[in-house]
Order: structure tokens, then sequence, then C-alpha cells
């Protein structure tokens, strides 16, 4: 196990065992192995690490806290669920751990310009946020598709200055966003700063932006730690691209008896461009019903640098997905996951829109806080298996964001006579 | 160990012999790309043309190939269209979506080929990212490729770091494997890559993507001296040519040119008929009368 332990991971070529790397064109693999060696001399140094710490503090409003759930709990009569508030956050999710960290990154690089794809909208606003807050010019793609149902965060974007380029090719959501900030990296290196958002592409990124979020484990370890003398029984989070489960699970992959429980799009059901499951496995929760005799499954391949789980046809040609959750609608995964399904490590599981959004709805009423609707995944998984849990057993969930970007979405579910009129317009 | 040093020291006469001899007893076609590139004084600069297979079907691509060898076009790059073309610009990403569209596989393309291979006799080059190739196995891809005709390979997201499986497999079908080498490579770079190509090697001439808009820089020349010191092989440069001004200016730089997204624009202009198939040659015949 202490292989797993992620020190020694990824190799030096951004393997973690076969997946990973770097596949991308040779005109970026000069400003890849740059960005790599600016980042291991950033992080052993002292001034960056004290300017980002303080930056987590202040500006983004670290540490979140680890919240005991005492509605849930009760609601469901099983473990004791604890979330961890991620949501509290400047910007409303997890993405400004990331943001702050490679904004910081590119000012000691000497980049005037930062560049980011988003899907949900929620990394761009973070990534416009660090750009204002540093003094940088910023660019944001984002899919057509994305930036009609997450029409709020455009808005963000474009009052903190950002340019958001609207991007109409081939899905026109998060993987054709990835596609043309590629582009614009590859024309504008020398000027700019790919900020990206997630633990996918090549080498380095997914490396970087694991490290950089798993503050996030980090913190939740001290906290549960002194909360109930103990490490929690499971650890449940939601997979798009896969940095919040990542940075949750980072510091827990050693010890052994903590279950981490990742949680895919299962989107509207199991055929080929229906959903977003790559890695839940057939037996594993509903993930067997959404797979099952489908021809929806992903494969092992390469899209946007890295070798990973892809969603994508026989002949190699990347699919569609779709999840109501634009921050999972994505067709590969972060090469680290892939890598902790082969070992066993984390058990990989989807659920469908309609759970996703009837888990919303729960936490809104038992606790008060309204999710997004990509942790709302993990809540969704939790409400299936806590009831069955004992009650001792304690379970952390990551509340990666919050709801306000997906009111559009949630209203339309609600029942008529409470509002959900005011949803269809 | 001692034959670490001895390919630099080796004599040009003595070196082309010796590598023609390796190459041809695998396979016939092998070294025909490098040929290609062989170039008398007052001959035009060799032009590699680049098309998007099945844009907008099949059919037309066979009938262009054909009439882009015959306007003088001395290698053919077949590009296999793929939903995420990273390194493509909005011409060459049109024409993927166009051939997709058409339904157009890898499978297909190497069809293509096998029919082109019997009408016309210019090298052929295909040209795919990864991913395609992957799902196909690296060892069925080559064999098949070799079967249909192809000379060489390139992979446009595929590093020497990661090439190992997939050069190995081609070596052995006796396919030659073209890299990429970019205006940023490192010296250390360019020697890993000069060391797994055959056939050319293709100089990325700007930072950024495919599209017709280079201007022709000190940077391109410099980056092609240091490939000479590294290597033999041919120097194709590429990338945003579309002009004659442009290859006039790599004329004594490069040992060839590779037109692509100008073609393409052509035939969305022309439609995709006669007309487009003509105004194609047309444009090939204007940039081998440079000189």
């Amino acid at each position: 196990m202490a292989r797993l332990a992620g020190a020694t991971l990824p190799d030096a070529r951004g393997h973690f065992g076969a997946y990973g790397g770097r596949f991308v064109p040779e005109t970026l693999m000069a400003p890849l192995e740059e960005l790599e060696r600016a980042y291991r001399r950033a992080r052993s140094d002292r001034g960056f690490r004290r300017a980002l710490v303080g930056l987590l503090r202040d500006f983004a409003g670290r540490p979140t806290p680890l919240y005991f759930a005492e509605g849930l709990t009760r609601h469901l009569g099983g473990a004791r669920i604890y979330l961890k508030r991620e949501d509290l956050l400047h910007t409303g999710a997890h993405k400004i751990n990331n943001c702050l960290g490679q904004g910081l990154l590119a000012v000691r690089m000497g980049k005037r310009r930062l560049i980011a794809e988003t899907g949900a909208g929620q990394h761009g606003v973070a990534t416009a946020t660090v750009a204002a807050h540093l003094g940088l010019v910023c660019t944001v793609y984002m899919g057509e598709k994305d930036m009609a149902r997450q029409r709020l965060n455009v808005f963000r974007m474009q009052l903190l200055g950002a340019e958001v380029v609207p991007v109409a090719s081939g899905s026109r959501t998060l993987k054709d966003a990835i596609n043309e900030a590629m582009r614009d990296w590859v024309t504008n290196v020398e000027s700019t700063h790919y900020l990206l958002g997630s633990v996918c592409g090549a080498h380095p990124y997914p490396m970087m932006v694991r490290n950089f979020q798993s503050v996030i484990g980090w913190e939740t370890r001290q906290q549960i730690l002194r909360a109930e003398k103990r490490l929690p029984d499971s650890l449940f989070a939601c997979v798009g691209g896969g940095s919040n489960a990542i940075g949750l699970f980072y510091d827990f992959l050693r010890d052994r008896r903590v279950k981490m429980i990742a949680v895919e799009a299962g989107g509207r059901g199991p055929e080929l461009g229906q959903h977003a499951a790559r890695l839940s496995s057939p037996g594993s929760g509903d993930g067997s019903r959404l797979r099952q005799g489908s021809g929806g499954r992903a494969r092992p391949g390469v899209l946007h640098g890295t070798y990973t789980y892809v969603l994508q046809d026989k002949h190699g040609q990347i699919s569609t997905t779709h999840s109501v959750s634009a921050g999972l609608d994505y067709p590969a995964v972060g090469p680290e996951h892939a890598y902790l399904r082969e070992r066993g490590r984390v058990e990989y599981t989807a659920v469908s829109d309609e759970e996703a959004l009837e888990a919303a709805r729960v936490l809104a009423r038992q606790e008060g806080i309204i999710p997004a609707l990509e942790p709302a995944h993990a809540l969704a998984e939790l409400l299936k298996r806590a009831p069955k849990m004992r009650p001792k057993e304690i379970v952390v969930v990551n509340l990666s964001g919050r709801g306000d970007k997906d009111m559009d979405i949630l209203a339309k579910t609600l029942p008529p006579g409470r509002g959900g009129q005011a949803g269809q317009a | 160990m001692a034959r670490k040093k001895k390919p630099r020291k080796r004599g040009k006469r003595a070196s082309r012999a010796r590598r023609a001899a390796r190459t041809n007893e695998r396979a016939p076609t092998r070294g025909r790309l490098r040929a290609a590139f062989r170039r008398r004084r007052r001959q035009p600069l060799p032009l590699v043309a680049y098309v998007t297979a099945g844009d907008p079907d099949l059919k037309f691509t066979e009938h262009l190939v054909v009439r882009l060898a015959e306007a003088g076009a001395d290698v053919i790059e077949l590009g296999v269209p793929f939903s995420d073309p990273i390194a493509d610009g909005p011409v060459i990403q049109r024409a993927s979506e166009r051939a997709l569209k058409a339904g157009t596989t890898l499978s297909e393309v190497l069809k293509l080929a096998r029919r082109l291979r019997r009408k016309t006799p210019v090298p052929l080059v295909l040209f795919s990212y990864y991913n395609p190739v992957l799902q196909m196995g690296a060892e069925r891809f080559a064999e098949r490729a070799a079967a249909a005709g192809i000379n060489g390979v390139l992979i446009t997201d595929l590093t020497p770091e990661e090439a190992r499986p997939f050069v190995g497999a081609a070596r052995r079908q006796g396919l030659d494997t073209v890299f990429l080498a970019a205006p940023t490579s490192t010296k250390q770079r360019l020697r890993a890559l000069a060391r797994l190509s055959r056939g050319f090697i293709y100089l990325i001439a700007r930072r950024g993507i495919t599209g017709a808009r280079t201007e022709v820089s000190g940077e391109i020349r410099a980056q092609v001296k240091r490939l000479r010191r590294l290597t033999r092989l041919p120097v194709a440069v590429g990338f945003g040519i579309a002009r004659r001004e442009q290859v006039a200016a790599l004329e004594r730089i490069a040992d060839g040119v590779v037109v692509g997204s100008a073609l393409i624009e052509c035939c969305e202009k022309a439609g995709h008929g006669e007309a487009g198939l003509e105004a194609a040659a047309q444009l090939v015949r204007e940039l081998k009368a440079v000189g």
C-alpha cells in the first residue's frame, strides 16, 4: 500500500501505473516542461508556500469547516455524516484552491495572461477571480451548451473582467472548451499560462492540481481526528475530472481502513452519450444497471494529453456525454483515478440525474444547505448507503460546491405551486 | 558500445548505401518517402500535400489525391479525422467534422489507401491522432497500413517519450515513422525525435495550430540548422504555408514544404466537385512553379 502513497507517484514522466503521461503535439512539450520545472521549484520555495497559504486563508477562506450534519444523520438513521464545506469557499467551490496555486505560479513564471476551460463555470469563475486579484488578463473558454445552462457564472466571469469565449464545436461542452484552450495556449505560450482546472491533461497537471487540492483531505484528517478521535470509515466525493475527489482522498490513501467511494454521473441511462460514467464497474451499486449490456463503456485511450479511461466509440472517436451537472459532463477522467480503480483502492459508482436532483432537495430540506449538482451525486450515493450503515460509522462527504449556479435547473424540479412554474422561463 | 559514435562519423555516401540496403530488405516501399525529397539543382522544392480523408466523403478524397499527385505533389499526407483535433486550426477542424459526419473511420481510410495505391505511385503518409490507432491496436494498425501500401505514419500527439511501442510495431512492418519538431523543441528533444524518425522530419513552422498565416522567420532557419547537425533526414516545413512567397523563402532552407489548410480551403470555396479538385491542383502547380 505504501506505493499508493502518492509521494512517489506519478513517476518522472507523469505515469500513474499505466496511465497518465504526455500525449501532446511537440509544440506543447517545451511549455509543459517549463511548467513542471517552475512548479517543482515553487513547491520547495518557502516564499511561494507562505504566499499561497496566506491567500488560501485570507482570500479564499480556509480552513473550511468539517460540519457534522445532524439533521441528515437523523433523517437517514445510519452513519454519522460529516460534510466538508468546500461550498463555503470564496467563489463557491473547491476550484479556488487550485486556481490560487497556479495563479501564483503563473506570476512567478512571468506570465501576464491566464486562460482556462470551464464546464459548470466554477473553475472559470475561480480563474477570473484569481486573475483579477493578481492583475492578470483572463480568457475563459466555455461550451455554448454550458453557457446556456450556467448563465449566472458567465455573468460573474464577465463582471470579474474575464473574456468568456463561447465554443461551438463538437459537443459544445467541457471537452471542446479544453480543445480550444489548448489551441490558445500553444499559440500564445510565451505570455500565457493555461490554468487547467482538474486532475486531467498532460503531466504535470494531474500531479500539480492534485497537490494543490490535497489541502482538502489534509484539513479533513485533522478535523475528524479532533472531532471523533479517529479516522472516518468512508469518504464520498463526485468525479468529473476528479480534482475534488482526489483532493479529499489523497491524504487518506495510506489508511487502508478508510473506504473511498467516488461517484460519477450516470445521466439518463447506459447508452453511449447518455452518461459520463467512465470508471464505475459493473456490479457496484447502480453502476451495474447503468452500464449493463450497453456499448456505453469507457476504454483506456488518449484524450487531452493523457492516457486514461475515455468514453469513445469503437473507432476511437471521443463520445459525447450527458449529465444534468455540467461539471461532471466529461468523457475522460484523471489518470490517477484510472490507476486507483485498477488497484482497487477507490470504489467507483454512478447515480442518475434524477437521483442527484433528489439528493440536492434532501440536503436543502434537512440541513439548510443547497449543494451544487456535482456533489449532489456524492450525496445521492450516500442516501442509498447510509441507512444500512451502523450508527457508529463515520462518513465524510466532500461538499465541493454550492448550488447557486444550478438554481435554474433546480427550480424546474420544484413541485407546481412552489415556484415550479418560475423555472419554466 | 562502439556503435554509439559511429553513425556520425560515417561518410555520406556509405551511410546512404548502407541505410538503403538495410531498409530495402523488408519492404520494397521503404525508402520511397525519403527519396521523394531528393532534389537536383533548379528543381522546385518538393511539396507535401495534406488532405483530410473523407472530407466531404472518401470518393472525393480519392479523386483529390490523384489530381494533386498529377499536379506535382511529391508526397500525400492522408489525414485521419478525429473528434478532438487539438493541434488543428478552424479549417482542418471543419474538414474533420465533415469527414466524421460522413462516417469516415481509420479502417475506411486504410481501404482508401489501398485503392489509391493502384492508381498512383505517390508516397503516402498517414497522419492521425493517437487514439484511433491505439484503439485498433498498434500492431494490427501497422500490419494493415503496410498491407495497404502506406509508406509512413505521423501521429500528431505522440512524442518520442511515449512512442516506443508504436515505433516498434511500425518498424516491424517497414513503415517510416515521421515525427514533429517544433520551434520550441530543445536540442535534447530534437535528438530524441531525430533518432526515432524515418523518411523525413516535419518541422512545425511556428507556435500554434494549423492554418494559413505563417511568416518564414529566422527561428525556422535556426531550427533547421540544429536538425542538420543531428540527422541526414530531409526536413519538411509546414503549418501555415499557403503562398508562393513562403515557399520561395523556404527554398534554400528546407528540403520540402507541407501545404494543408490552404488546399482544404480551396475545395471549400470552389465546392467539393470538379471545380474544387481543379482549384486545389492549381494551388499545387503554383507552389511548385516557384524558383
